[in-house]
C-alpha cells in the first residue's frame, strides 16, 4: 500500500516530527511504500541542515535525511511556508537574492500541488501536527 | 474511518470534537498526549467508556510508556505499537487527524 505523510509542526516542539518519523519507519518496515513526505507550515523547519542539537539528543533533521537516503524518500518542503520561515535551497537562494542556503540533504522545496498529488496518488494520507 | 487524537482531553477539545462527529463503527486511536484519554479513573473516563459502545478505541503503547501510564489503561482500550498503528491505517479506508 502507498502512504503519504504530512507534517505541520517543527522539530523539538511537541511530538509530531517524532511520531511522523517513527510511523514512516514502521510503514517501510511493514513493506509498504512511502509516496511522499510533505512538510508544511512550521513543519518546514525539519528541513534545515543548520541545527545542532546536543549530542545525547536525537538529531531530528539528520534522522530524516538518513531515512530519505536509505529508502529514496521524496521529502518535499512547501515553498511558501519555507520562504516565510527562512528555509532556502540553492535555487531559492538565487531567486530571492539570499547569501546562502540551508536545506538539509534529502529535502527539496516545491509547491502545494505536491501535497495534493500526494493525497491523490497514495492510498492513505496521514497527518501529524499540533 | 480511523480518527487519530493527539491532545489530552484535559488540554483541548480534540477528543470531544472527534466523538461528536465520528460515525458508528469508526475507530479512535489515541496518540501523543491523547493517550491520557485512554486512562481509567479520570474525568474523561466516562466519556471514553460511552464512546466505546460505538467505536473501537486504541492507544499507542510507546506514548503510554513514555508518560509512565501504561498500567492505568481503561479496560476495553487496545494498545498498539507503531506497526499496529500502520495496520490500523491500512485497515480503515481514510484517516482523520484531530490536532
Amino acid at each position: 500500500m502507498k502512504f503519504s505523510i504530512m507534517i505541520s509542526e517543527g522539530p523539538y516542539t511537541h511530538q509530531a516530527s517524532d511520531s511522523a518519523y517513527l510511523f514512516t519507519k514502521a510503514v517501510l518496515e511493514k513493506g509498504h511504500e512511502i509516496f511522499r513526505v510533505f512538510f508544511y507550515h512550521d513543519g518546514v523547519n525539519n528541513g534545515t541542515r543548520l541545527t545542532t542539537p546536543p549530542q545525547d539528543d536525537r538529531n531530528i533533521v539528520k534522522r530524516w535525511s538518513e531515512l530519505a537516503e536509505a529508502h529514496k524518500l521524496d521529502m518535499v518542503v512547501c515553498v511558501a511556508a519555507a520562504q516565510r520561515r527562512g528555509i532556502v535551497d540553492p535555487e531559492e537562494a538565487k531567486r530571492n537574492s539570499k547569501d546562502t542556503d540551508n536545506i538539509a540533504p534529502g529535502f527539496h522545496i516545491s509547491g502545494l500541488g505536491q501535497l495534493i498529488e500526494a493525497g491523490i496518488q497514495a492510498d492513505r494520507l496521514v497527518v501529524f501536527g499540533d | 474511518m480511523l480518527h487519530t487524537v493527539n491532545k489530552s482531553p484535559f488540554q483541548a477539545n480534540a477528543l470531544l470534537s472527534c466523538l461528536r462527529v465520528a460515525k458508528k463503527g469508526s475507530a479512535i486511536l489515541l496518540i501523543e498526549d491523547g493517550v491520557y484519554g485512554a486512562l481509567d479513573g479520570t474525568k474523561a473516563t466516562p466519556t471514553v467508556q460511552e464512546a466505546m459502545k460505538n467505536h473501537k478505541v486504541y492507544a499507542l503503547a510507546p506514548d503510554l510508556e513514555a508518560r509512565g501510564v501504561q498500567d492505568k489503561v481503561l479496560k476495553g482500550v487496545e494498545t498498539v505499537d507503531y506497526g499496529g498503528f500502520v495496520d490500523l491505517v491500512a485497515e480503515y479506508d481514510t484517516v482523520q487527524a484531530w490536532l
